[in-house]
């Protein structure tokens, strides 16, 4: 393990904190496109358009 | 009437198709993610590996390597959501409300990353995490500003309306812009004042300007890439909403037109 000095703990906690917000980050945005993009295939399964007929 | 052809619209009016939109993103976003990744990875490598420890801070200018990209990415955020706003009210492109919208969670999350490395940096260095100094409470202001427009759009139910009042906020806020940049200049800051974006150069060593640079780039990208995903969902959930819409209608005529024929 790399030798950080007396305050690697605040070196090592800045670095997980990012990689932990943009994990969040990255998760969230993938699990709400697939969500959308299963409502849609759901509506379009069942033959409903975007805009009514009527 | 004159219409435009393909030819004669700016890149932004050729955009503003949401189906143009959605092929040209679908096919740039992996290439711009694989090429933030290795940049990400190429500047992580020169932070641990190369760079050297700075005379006065020792190992801790690792943290400006993450921190500085971060606030950039921070005012960057709120810049795209400042011109988004402004395309939304003057020029009422329809991918508009779509970035500002994308751009609020993302920009509030670098925002975010800024004042926890910000305060990680400053308890070894300042041997404080936090002080209400200029510098620092304007960044403050500027996660709560992303909060704002975040919560005012969810407390209204009518799309078109919340576009239009979260336009106006985010363009009025703007101002926060020039507040964090010159606050260092100013007021009397703990906070030191800028070292890279300088009328008279870097006042940086170029081994540890080097991988900043490369992580700002990085870093960058990434948040393009996400910026581009978060407006990608949104026009999905937009059409999700459409069609909805339109299966009421139709559920609702076709109910009428029952009850006409049963009389």
């Amino acid at each position: 393990m790399m030798d950080l000095g007396p305050h690697a703990a605040f070196i090592w906690a800045s670095y997980a904190a990012v990689a932990l917000v943009l994990t969040v980050l990255i998760v969230w945005l993938l699990w709400d496109g697939r969500r959308q993009r299963r409502m849609l295939e759901d509506l379009q399964s069942r033959g409903v358009r975007r805009r009514s007929r009527h | 009437m004159k219409t435009k052809d393909a030819t004669s619209q700016s890149w932004t009016q050729r955009l503003a198709n949401p189906t143009r939109f959605m092929r040209l993103s679908g096919i740039v976003l992996p290439w711009l993610t694989a090429v933030a990744v290795a940049v990400i990875g190429y500047g992580l490598y020169l932070t641990f590996f190369v760079a050297p420890p700075d005379y006065q801070q020792g190992e801790t200018v690792k943290i400006m390597f993450i921190h500085v990209p971060a606030a950039w990415l921070a005012m960057m955020g709120y810049l795209i959501i400042a011109i988004s706003s402004f395309g939304l009210l003057v020029f009422r492109h329809p991918l508009a409300d779509v970035s500002a919208k994308a751009a609020a969670p993302i920009g509030a999350a670098f925002t975010l990353l800024a004042l926890i490395t910000g305060s990680l940096w400053g308890k070894p260095m300042w041997g404080t995490y936090w002080v209400w100094d200029a510098r620092l409470t304007s960044v403050l202001i500027l996660f709560f500003l992303y909060l704002g427009l975040m919560a005012l759009r969810s407390s209204l139910d009518d799309e078109a309306l919340a576009a239009k009042q979260t336009a106006v906020l985010g363009l009025a806020g703007v101002v926060i812009l020039p507040i964090i940049k010159f606050s260092v200049d100013w007021w009397n800051t703990l906070h030191q004042p800028a070292s890279v974006v300088k009328l008279d150069g870097p006042a940086i060593h170029s081994s540890i300007l080097v991988p900043l640079m490369v992580n700002a780039v990085g870093f960058s990208l990434l948040f393009f890439a996400l910026h581009l995903k978060a407006m990608r969902n949104e026009v999905l959930r937009r059409r999700v909403k459409a069609m909805r819409m339109a299966e009421v209608n139709e559920a609702a005529h076709n109910q009428d037109a029952a009850a006409a024929t049963a009389v």
